[in-house]
C-alpha cells in the first residue's frame, strides 16, 4: 500500500492527546505519566462513547432478531467488521474473525490447524515471541508430535535471517512471527520472512498485537496467512480482537468452538457449519467491544485531513504513517535521554524499532524501578513481559519498559528520566 | 518519598546489596525452588536439618530488592531454630503480610524482619516478600517447589 510521502499537513499529536480522557487524571498527587501503552493503550472518548451508545440506545443481539434494535446492532457490528477489513487491508470482511483478543486468535489457529500437522513437522517461532505465540504451539506440538524450534535473534534483538534460512526445510509447516516485539520494540521484516517461509511451503502466522497501534498494516502486501490483533492495545476495548485468515485456509480448518450462530443445520446425527466468518463466531459475540473497535478505526480516519477521509484506507495510510513518524521522534528522544542516565543500559537496539524503551539499571531490579516511578505518578511495566525465552536470550531476568504512544510527550520522557534520578538516590 | 523510604529502609537496601547466606552450600538435606510466575522472580532455598534443628539456611536466585532482602533476613532469622519454631515464624510473617494490613512490627521481638513491615503499604509487592518464606516452608515440608499463587 502506498504511503503519503509528501505530507505538508502533520498530525497534531498534542491536540489528539486531549481526545483521551484517561490521560487527564492525577496519580499520587501528580499528573499521570502513562508509559505502559504496550500493556494496554488508553482509549479515545469516541470509542468510549460508541460502546456507551450501543448499550444505551440500540442494545440488542445481532444476526438473529427480527426487530429494529437488532437490525441496528447488526448493521453497526458488521460496519465495524468492514472497518477492520480496511484497517488490515484484507480482501473481504468474511476473512475478519471476531475473537477475544490476540491470545484467542493465536489459540484458534494453533488448535484448528492441528489436523494438518504430523510427527516430524516443525513449527518455527522467533525468539521474540510473546508467550501467546509460543504456548499454543507447544500444545499443538504435544498433541500432534510436531516440534517447536526457536529462530535465533542477534544481540540487538533482530531475527537472525541466515539462521532462519538454514532452519527452513520441507518439514517446516508453520512459521510464527511477532510483527513488533512487545518486550524490545523490534519490528520484524514480516514480508521477507513470509516470502522465505512460503518458498519452503510453510504457513505464516503473525502476532500483530503491538503493530496495531503503531503501523499501517497490509495483510495482502505482507502475504500473512493469519494475522491477529488485540483491541485494547490499539486504543479499543478490552476483551475483543481479530483474527485475519486467508479464505481458503479458514474454510479448510474445522471450527474452533461449537454453539449457536456457527452452524447451518444441526441434527443429532450431524451438524453443518455456517459460512465465514460466522463459522468461527459461536455464541453471542462481544457486540459492544466490536463496535468500540470499529470506532477506533473511525477515530483514526478522523485524525486524517478532511479531503482524505472519504476513503478510509487512504486516511489510515496517512494517520498510521503520521503516528509512526511521531512515535519515532519520541523513540529517538527517549533513547538519547535514557542513554544519558548513568548505569542505564538499553535492552533491544534493533535498527527497525517501535517506540518501546526496554532498559535495565545497574544494581536496581526493574520492579524496584517500577515502584519508585509509580510513587511519582509514572506508569511503566517491569518484568519479563510474557517473553521469558527472549529475556533469557538477552541475558536479563527482567527489564523496565517504557512504551510510548503518539499522545505521549517529550516532557513525559523528561519526567521519567528525572524520576530515574530518584531511583539512584534511594539505591545509592 | 516518605512511603518509599518506609519501603526501602536502610536495612533492606543493605541486605539487597550484600545478601547474607547467599550461594549454593556444599550439602543440604532439603531444598526447594520458588517462583513468582507473574514477574519471573525465582529463589532456591537450601536447608541443612539435623535432629529437628535448622543448622544452615542458604539461598540463590534473582529478584527485586524486597525479595532478596526478605530472603536474606529470613535466613538469619531461621538459622539455629527448630523446625517447629521456623514454622511459627513463617505463620507470623505470612499473617503480618497478608492478613494484618495495619502498620506495625511483624514479630514484636525487635527483629530485622520488622524492617519489611513497610511492604504492607504496597500490596502489589507483598508477594515479593513472601516468596522466600513460601519456599522455606516447602523445603521444611520436604516439597521441592512453591509459588506465591493462590495468595491473596
Amino acid at each position: 500500500m502506498s504511503t503519503v510521502s509528501e505530507n505538508l499537513v502533520r498530525l497534531d499529536a498534542a491536540k489528539a492527546r486531549t481526545d483521551f480522557p484517561g490521560l487527564t487524571r492525577q496519580v499520587k498527587g501528580r499528573p499521570l505519566v502513562y508509559l505502559d501503552n504496550a500493556a494496554t493503550a488508553q482509549r479515545p472518548l469516541a470509542v468510549i462513547e460508541a460502546t456507551d451508545a450501543y448499550y444505551r440506545t440500540y442494545n440488542a443481539s445481532v444476526h438473529r432478531g427480527v426487530h429494529a434494535l437488532s437490525q441496528e446492532a447488526t448493521d453497526a457490528f458488521e460496519a465495524a467488521r468492514e472497518n477492520l477489513r480496511i484497517f488490515l487491508n484484507a480482501r473481504e470482511s468474511a476473512e475478519v474473525i471476531l475473537t477475544k483478543g490476540c491470545t484467542e486468535s493465536l489459540n484458534l489457529v494453533a488448535t484448528c490447524i492441528r489436523s494438518q500437522l504430523q510427527p516430524g513437522d516443525e513449527i518455527l517461532l522467533t525468539t521474540l515471541e510473546h508467550h501467546s505465540n509460543i504456548v499454543p504451539w507447544q500444545l499443538a506440538a504435544e498433541a500432534t508430535g510436531a516440534t517447536v524450534r526457536p529462530i535465533p535473534v542477534n544481540d540487538r534483538g533482530e531475527v537472525d535471517l541466515d539462521a532462519f534460512l538454514s532452519m527452513l526445510s520441507d518439514r517446516t509447516k508453520i512459521v510464527g512471527i511477532v510483527h513488533i516485539s512487545n518486550a524490545l520494540g523490534s519490528i520484524n521484516p514480516v514480508k521477507e520472512l513470509a516470502r522465505l517461509a512460503h518458498e519452503a511451503g510453510a504457513l505464516v502466522v503473525v502476532d500483530g498485537a503491538q503493530a496495531g497501534p503503531h503501523l499501517r498494516i497490509d495483510v495482502q502486501d505482507l502475504d500473512a496467512d493469519f494475522y491477529s490483533l488485540s483491541g485494547h492495545k490499539m486504543y479499543g476495548p478490552t476483551g475483543v480482537g481479530v483474527l485475519y485468515g486467508k479464505r481458503t485456509l479458514l474454510e479448510a480448518m474445522p471450527p474452533y468452538q461449537g454453539g449457536g450462530s456457527m452452524i447451518k443445520t444441526v441434527s443429532f446425527e450431524k451438524s453443518t457449519w455456517a459460512d465465514l466468518p460466522a463459522k468461527y463466531e459461536p455464541g453471542t459475540p462481544n457486540i459492544a467491544g466490536m463496535i468500540g473497535l470499529g470506532a477506533v478505526v473511525d477515530y483514526l480516519v478522523a485524525l486524517a485531513p478532511g479531503d482524505l477521509q472519504s476513503d478510509k484506507g487512504k486516511a489510515l495510510d496517512w494517520t498510521m504513517d503520521e503516528i509512526a513518524r511521531r512515535e519515532s521522534e519520541l523513540l529517538a528522544y527517549g533513547t538519547e535521554k535514557l542513554r544519558g542516565v548513568d548505569g542505564v543500559r538499553m535492552v533491544g537496539t534493533a535498527e527497525h524499532k517501535a517506540s518501546i524503551l526496554s532498559f535495565v539499571m545497574q544494581g536496581v531490579h526493574p520492579h524496584d524501578i517500577g515502584t519508585i516511578l509509580d510513587a511519582n505518578g509514572i506508569a511503566i511495566r517491569a518484568g519479563h513481559h510474557c517473553a521469558m525465552p527472549l529475556m533469557q536470550r538477552m541475558g536479563v531476568p527482567a527489564t523496565a519498559r517504557a512504551s510510548l504512544a503518539f499522545y505521549n510527550t517529550e516532557a513525559e520522557i523528561d519526567a521519567l528520566v528525572e524520576s530515574l534520578g530518584k531511583v539512584k538516590e534511594i539505591f545509592g | 518519598m516518605s512511603e518509599l523510604r518506609e519501603l526501602y529502609k536502610e536495612i533492606i537496601l543493605d541486605h539487597n546489596r550484600q545478601p547474607r547466606n547467599f550461594g549454593v552450600p556444599e550439602s543440604a538435606t532439603s531444598q526447594a525452588d520458588g517462583h513468582n510466575p507473574l514477574c519471573g522472580d525465582q529463589v532456591t532455598i537450601y536447608l541443612d536439618i539435623r535432629d529437628g534443628i535448622v543448622h544452615n539456611v542458604r539461598f540463590m536466585g534473582s529478584g527485586c530488592a524486597i525479595s532478596v532482602a526478605s530472603a536474606s533476613i529470613m535466613t538469619e532469622a531461621v538459622q539455629g531454630k527448630t523446625v517447629a519454631e521456623a514454622e511459627v515464624l513463617f505463620e507470623q510473617f505470612h499473617h503480618a503480610m497478608t492478613e494484618d494490613r495495619a502498620a506495625g512490627p511483624i514479630t514484636g521481638e525487635d527483629s530485622e524482619l520488622d524492617a519489611l513491615s513497610g511492604v504492607k503499604e504496597f500490596p502489589i509487592r507483598v508477594k515479593c516478600a513472601t516468596l522466600p518464606w513460601h519456599t522455606l516452608r516447602a523445603a521444611l515440608h520436604g516439597e521441592n517447589s512453591a509459588t506465591t499463587e493462590g495468595e491473596k
